[in-house]
């Protein structure tokens, strides 16, 4: 992708993103809350148009040829894209006829996923009745019941226990090189970037401040550990309140102009 | 094909787990039936147009498909609220399918809470033509279903938020329903209200509706089912070119 751009309003979400994913590798976007991985990551996979820049991925154009792209995806979301109202089973099974994924093999893969997770036995209950983390696996799960070329994971660890969080990233590391299957991801453990990623890029403010590996992530910053690396990039306020403050600034002074 | 089907059979699988839902959405056009059909049957009885609740059944049956059907607009808002739109716009499906899908899932759902309405006036009294007039007069109950969830589909492609439905009911949908001609007879309406009814579409369902099982009609079947046709295609391209639009 190249100088992309992103604004809701007033507020610039990706602010001129530039960088570049290899096929095949793990790729770790990491960066403090609100500074613009997931809507990065909602205009790589074609649900939000860029507001300028280009983006590519597998050599398509997501925002004129998002069904071409839309075949080479995986993702799970941040936030939750369950029904709620179906079984877990019936989601599982929605999502493999959305991807073309033959009845045989959502059966089978379906089920060994759920297993897995240990939502097999789980498997003709409404979502709703779901604990939280339940509903977590399910998406990945769900997300994992097809081999896409990209697999987007945007926050996929967040409320897991560690057990699942384990369990999933074997079998993504597996997927990745069984299968082939690029994976971009986020999250806000570094510990799990630093044992998955092959390559990290870290943004905040909406701009990239590094890419590389954890390695020369660490050597660049001078720090012994990726979060000290992430600290020292990204300084050590919470970004979410100076963002929100300078919000209200503007639109207090918008207020007053008026 | 498989993509249609499983989101039409989602929209009825949810229908039919929600009972209560199916019994509450039955109260509005149950009362209309009991208080007005039989409210208002002696006046209109002695004004020389025969039984009020032979005029009225279909209207109430007109009335209960529009709001299931547009329901499923905002069915479509709780799915952009807790996240399974995403879940089906990321999907490498035409984006088309999935507004069929999810369209027709809400019609049927609209004809089936039809047809639930349709056996309570019959209980009431209500009596059509003949037997072979339920059929046909159902495939006009289908069309009036897809005009209305695929504006439905449009309008909730188009909002955001719950609230803005909310006005859309109000201010809109209840019109729809008053200016259908469901309560009264078309013949000799002031100028002005003739003109409204004839701009609703509902009009026409209605009045095929009544063509159908009680054999009178203004407008004549044909004219009807041309007008529901017509609006329905526009419909369903202007609900595909809105859900085309939709980011989350
Ligand atoms: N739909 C929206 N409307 C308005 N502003 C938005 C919208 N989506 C995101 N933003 C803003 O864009 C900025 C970046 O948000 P984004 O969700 O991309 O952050 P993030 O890096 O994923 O953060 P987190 O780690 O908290 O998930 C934030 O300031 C946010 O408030
Ligand atoms: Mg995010």
């Amino acid at each position: 992708m190249q100088h992309l751009v992103r604004s809701f309003g007033s507020v610039t979400a990706v602010n001129d993103v530039t960088f570049d994913v290899r096929r095949g590798e793990t790729f770790a976007f990491l960066g403090p809350n609100g500074a613009g991985k997931t809507t990065t990551i909602k205009m790589l996979t074609t649900v939000l148009r860029p507001t300028s820049g280009t983006l590519e991925l597998d050599g398509l154009d997501p925002v004129t040829q998002s069904t071409e792209v839309r075949k080479r995806l995986g993702v799970v979301f941040q936030d939750p894209s369950l029904d709620s109202e179906l079984t877990a089973w019936e989601n599982v099974d929605l999502h493999g006829v959305l991807y073309h994924v033959p009845r045989r093999v959502r059966r089978e893969r379906g089920e060994a996923l759920l297993r897995l997770f240990e939502l097999w036995d789980r498997r003709n209950d409404l979502v709703k009745t779901f604990s939280g983390g339940m509903r977590r696996r399910l998406e990945i799960a769900r997300g994992l019941l097809h081999t896409p070329k990209v697999l987007f994971l945007d926050e996929p660890t967040l409320g897991l226990d560690p057990q699942s969080r384990n369990q999933m990233w074997t079998i993504v590391k597996n997927l990745n090189a069984t299968e082939g299957v690029t994976v971009f991801l986020t999250t806000h453990y570094m510990d799990e970037a630093d044992r998955v990623a092959d390559r990290i890029a870290v943004i905040d403010h909406g701009r990239i401040v590094a890419t590389g590996s954890s390695a020369e992530l660490k050597q660049q910053t001078g720090a012994d550990s990726l979060e000290a690396a992430f600290l020292k990039l990204t300084g050590t306020t919470i970004r979410d309140e100076a963002f929100s403050a300078t919000d209200q600034m503007r639109q207090f002074a918008r207020f007053v102009r008026r | 094909m498989g993509v249609v089907y499983i989101l039409w059979l989602r929209e009825l699988k949810k229908y039919l787990r929600s009972r209560v839902q199916i019994v509450a959405s039955l109260g509005a056009p149950l009362m209309y039936l009991g208080v007005l059909g039989f409210g208002l049957g002696p006046v209109f009885r002695r004004a020389g147009e025969g039984s009020y609740l032979q005029f009225m059944a279909p209207g109430v049956i007109g009335m209960t498909v529009l709001f299931t059907a547009m329901f499923s607009g905002i069915a479509m808002l709780w799915d952009r609220q807790f996240g399974f739109l995403k879940e089906t716009l990321v999907a490498p499906v035409p984006r088309l399918q999935i507004m069929i899908g999810r369209t027709l899932g809400g019609a049927t759902v609209a004809v089936l809470q039809g047809a639930l309405i349709f056996a309570a006036t019959l209980v009431a009294g209500f009596r059509p033509v003949s037997l072979l007039a339920i059929p046909v007069a159902f495939l006009v109950i289908a069309l009036i279903a897809i005009v209305f969830a695929a504006l439905a589909t449009a309008i909730g492609s188009s909002l955001k938020e719950m609230q803005g439905f909310q006005m859309v009911m109000n201010f809109f949908v209840m019109p729809l329903w008053f200016l259908s001609g469901a309560l009264y007879p078309l013949q000799g309406l002031p100028p002005a209200l003739a003109v409204l009814t004839r701009v609703d579409p509902l009009t026409y369902g209605v009045d095929g509706v009544r063509g159908v099982m009680l054999g009178t009609s203004h407008f004549g079947v044909a004219l009807d089912v041309g007008v529901l046709v017509a609006v329905g295609a526009l419909f369903v391209a202007a609900g595909a070119w809105r859900f085309s639009k939709i980011e989350v």
